[in-house]
């Protein structure tokens, strides 16, 4: 438990929480606009040393808004920002923020061909001018293991896991003096195991003092880490309360401003069990000792038609890499795909789109959207036919194409012309897969389709892949995510690249988790995964 | 296939007031160019009542066709992803092997091959530059070469093979069926004109109003999800560096008809114009952004600029220091009228 080098900051190892200590930020009346929109409305935020305080809202609340004024990233129009009781840097002097506070994952600072070492202490490199690798290195190492990083100092940046980055980027925001952490949908891309070794350090920080700020859509983290939450919506903060006598609905409830009670019934139609798969024969996405060297061994798979399958797994166990192979990214060593019966030509996306399989890509930034073009180009990248004879695209149709879709998933948009850059993230992610659902597939392959949006978007997503069930077509959903898993009929659990076990509707959270995590017997599960039967269960 | 999803459309969404559409902010960026070809026009008359004769206009719009080729290739190369040098070379060396297979090996003052009839001149240069740009492909996609140190290479490999080809001399004993298109004239207008014109239109038809031609748009803004989107971003992009390969020949073909002969130095340093009329014209280096319309404005700025300075008697010796102050001015210029950043 060594403290930061070189941190100012307080180095009692356990401090009561003294009533008379200063928060470690407090932010008054924050007021911020951007042209005629007003992201924060008189927002007002306090967090405690050693405290760990939720951010939660739906997408375009403000969170992102009001972390960069906390970080001196954006200014306030109005309000005022104190770090432990005195006043916050000057606007425009990074270096001062950067002794206060630190954000991490969003908008990374940090170099990826650089050393971890180098990273660690980029311009305040020890000694003179000349560098001391030896003398760095030692300091990074000492700094690292004070945190219980196991990081090798001299690796490059960028051959970091997402994980290890993380805790480097914690580090390093920690030995420049920083006492609170924004953390950004820290989990994100992380698997199961990566977040409770994330979870295990936090706390290990908060009993230092550090403070947090944690921005999540996974309300179960939030409940198992944090002990304060601080809803927003629509620019105000609604709700700051102890997250242990806040139930889930509460919460849901602040975040939408709807009373939970009714909506609950609307959510994905999981509770009528719907009329039993018509399985008529032949599936419409089958495949036969699929294998792919170094990620899945020999997999059978089936999805018939009006059913939603689910592969549930760590996204290093390979889940993710089937779902590319049935996309036509990825060339399979050994195995066959068939769509109604009909052969797919492996590792061919148009071939593989021509059968009649749609792809919702697991990240929608590095392979679901063209960022700079508009709504209506990136719903029809993938349509041939219908939008003119010989190849053409005619405008016209083009939106007209791109209305209809944009009206069948709600997405919520200026218009079709509006670039794609300017949606929310969840309206992002519902174009990915209207565009999945553009050529009107046989079955739709979506890799955690419900990434990093909101309650909401989330529902509404797997609502719309329900529906493509229901209509007569499939749907294969590859997650780590219970959520999304609860509106498949089957779950098939996939561990080191093997199927483990097959849940039919009605399993245990506990079960699915340890089955994802290769444990047979319900073994306590980590911390995405709290008891929460009582929440999401099948009880209405 | 007509009938995509169409989920019982539960709460038909209003999506706000219904608004025509119109003009979107973005657009006018690629007439952002239009007020300074104007002002040009004004500097132009000021500077000499010659400029505004059809004699002088005719001239610049021609010296701009096989700039305007060039860069019309380059544009569409940019727009998908990637960067063409070589292009500079190719306007040069397609021509003279195209002579040297066609020019009688005795006689001339140049020794060809003779190998084949006169008439295939101007086919035989536009295969040459299908081949430059089908190798560049093949370095670039197959053997995942970067594209702009290779392409430099081919530049200066090309420069040398166009030198030692045609021994450093010029080689004027042009067939007339080479040399028809750049020196004839149509309506009063030289053919290259309607020619540069007539693909610029095809060209941008094509980027707007074909599949494959939106498809450049999604490989130069996110190669990764255009793939995910079943658009096959090799072979689009292989076709494209071929096509401006060709463009870049046929500017050749254009270039040497005007002059009526090849120089040992054709085409030599225009790669920075090339870039620069890109640029200026709205065309980002990294991809999926701009149009040609904005191209052919940079271009037209460019040769307005140049011609300007001619008339105002600039000394020569200075011009191309004033050349490239002008263009670093145009794209400091361009920057902030576009109110986007070049990166």
């Amino acid at each position: 438990m060594t403290a930061a080098p070189g941190g100012p900051a307080p180095e009692e190892p356990t401090r009561e929480p003294a009533v008379a200590e200063p928060p470690a930020v407090r932010a008054e009346g924050i007021v911020k606009r951007y042209g005629p929109t007003l992201a924060l409305d008189g927002v007002h935020l306090t967090v405690r040393p050693g405290e760990a305080h939720a951010l939660v809202g739906r997408n375009g609340a403000g969170k992102s808004t009001l972390v960069s004024v906390l970080t001196g990233m954006a200014r306030p129009d109005a309000g005022r920002v104190a770090f432990g009781g005195v006043p916050a840097p000057r606007w425009g002097d990074p270096a001062a923020w950067q002794r206060q506070v630190a954000c991490v994952h969003q908008r990374s600072m940090t170099v990826p061909g650089l050393t971890v070492a180098e990273n660690l202490f980029l311009n305040r490199f020890p000694g003179g001018p000349a560098l001391r690798w030896r003398a760095l290195r030692g300091r990074a190492r000492d700094l690292l293991a004070g945190y219980g990083v196991d990081v090798d100092p001299a690796a490059r940046l960028e051959e970091l896991g997402v994980e290890q980055l993380q805790f480097v980027e914690i580090a390093r925001a920690l030995s420049r003096g920083a006492r609170l952490i924004v953390l950004d949908e820290p989990t994100a891309r992380l698997d199961a195991p990566g977040i409770a070794r994330l979870f295990g350090r936090l706390r290990e920080l908060r009993a230092q003092g550090v403070a947090f700020l944690f921005i999540s859509h996974h309300l179960q983290e939030v409940r198992a880490l944090c002990d304060t939450v601080t809803v927003l919506r629509d620019a105000r903060r609604v709700l700051t309360a102890p997250v242990a006598g806040l139930g889930e609905d509460a919460l849901v409830a602040a975040m939408t401003g709807e009373d939970a009670g009714h909506r609950r019934p609307a959510r994905a139609p999981a509770p009528p069990a719907p009329p039993a798969p018509r399985t008529d024969g032949t599936p419409v996405l089958r495949a036969e000792g699929l294998a792919l060297r170094g990620h899945f061994g020999p997999l059978d798979l089936a999805v018939g038609a009006g059913e939603v399958v689910g592969l549930a797994g760590a996204a290093a166990g390979g889940t993710t890499a089937v779902a590319e192979v049935l996309a036509g990214l990825r060339s399979p060593d050994a195995g066959r795909i068939t769509v109604r019966g009909r052969p797919v030509r492996p590792g061919s996306v148009p071939h593989a789109l021509d059968a009649g399989i749609g792809y919702v890509p697991e990240d929608r930034h590095r392979e679901g959207l063209v960022p700079a073009r508009s709504v209506a180009e990136n719903l029809t990248l993938a349509v041939t036919g219908p939008l003119g004879p010989c190849g053409t695209v005619l405008p016209a149709r083009t939106r007209e194409f791109a209305r209809r879709m944009i009206a069948a998933l709600d997405i919520r948009t200026t218009g079709p012309d509006q670039p794609v850059s300017g949606l929310s993230g969840g309206n992002q992610q519902k174009v990915v897969v209207a565009r999945a659902l553009a050529r009107d597939p046989a079955v739709l392959v979506a890799v955690r389709p419900t990434n990093g949006v909101d309650v909401r978007s989330k529902e509404a997503l797997l609502g719309v892949v329900r529906q493509v069930a229901d209509g007569g077509r499939g749907a294969l959903i590859v997650s780590d995510e219970p959520a999304d898993l609860r509106i498949c009929d089957r779950v098939v659990a996939v561990f080191r690249g093997r199927v483990r076990a097959e849940f039919r509707r009605g399993w245990r959270e506990a079960d699915l988790v340890a089955a994802m995590e290769g444990v047979t017997a319900g073994t306590p599960g980590p911390p995405t995964a709290p008891d929460t039967s009582t929440t999401e269960g099948t009880a209405p | 296939m007509t009938e995509t999803t169409a989920p019982p459309a539960a709460d038909a969404p209003p999506a706000g007031p219904v608004r025509r559409p119109r003009i979107a902010p973005g657009r006018w960026r690629d007439f952002s160019l239009v007020p300074v070809i104007l002002l040009l026009g004004v500097v132009g008359f000021i500077v000499s009542p010659a400029f505004l004769s059809g004699d002088n206009l005719i001239g610049v719009v021609q010296q701009s066709t096989e700039l305007g080729l060039l860069v019309l290739g380059e544009a569409l190369v940019l727009i998908s992803g990637r960067m063409d040098l070589s292009l500079e070379s190719t306007i040069g060396l397609a021509p003279v092997v195209a002579l040297w297979l066609v020019l009688p090996a005795h006689g001339g003052r140049f020794a060809g091959l003779g190998l084949l009839p006169s008439w295939t001149a101007v086919p035989l240069c536009l295969a040459v530059g299908a081949a430059i740009g089908a190798a560049n492909g093949f370095l670039m996609l197959r053997l995942r070469v970067n594209g702009f140190i290779a392409t430099l290479g081919m530049l200066t490999m090309l420069r040398g093979l166009h030198l030692g080809l045609s021994e450093g001399r010029s080689l004027a004993d042009v067939p007339d069926s080479f040399a028809y298109l750049g020196r004839t004239s149509w309506l009063g207008v030289p053919a290259a004109v309607w020619i540069c014109l007539a693909l610029f239109a095809l060209g941008g038809a094509a980027l707007g109003y074909l599949r494959h031609g939106r498809a450049l748009y999604a490989i130069g803004g996110n190669p990764e999800a255009a793939r995910a989107a079943g658009i096959r971003t090799d072979r689009i992009t292989w076709t494209v560096l071929v096509l401006a390969g060709v463009l870049a020949a046929f500017a050749g073909v254009l270039y040497t008809g005007h002059y009526g002969a090849v120089s040992a130095s054709q085409g030599s340093g225009w790669i920075f114009q090339v870039f620069a009329a890109a640029v200026i014209g709205g065309i980002s280096l990294k991809g999926g952004r701009g149009t040609l319309f904005g191209a052919l404005t940079g271009v037209l700025t460019l040769q307005l600029v140049i011609n300007v300075m001619t008339l105002g008697g600039v000394p020569p010796l200075w011009t191309q220091f004033l050349n490239g102050a002008i263009i670093l001015l145009a794209l400091v210029v361009s920057r902030f009228t576009s109110g986007e950043q070049q990166e």
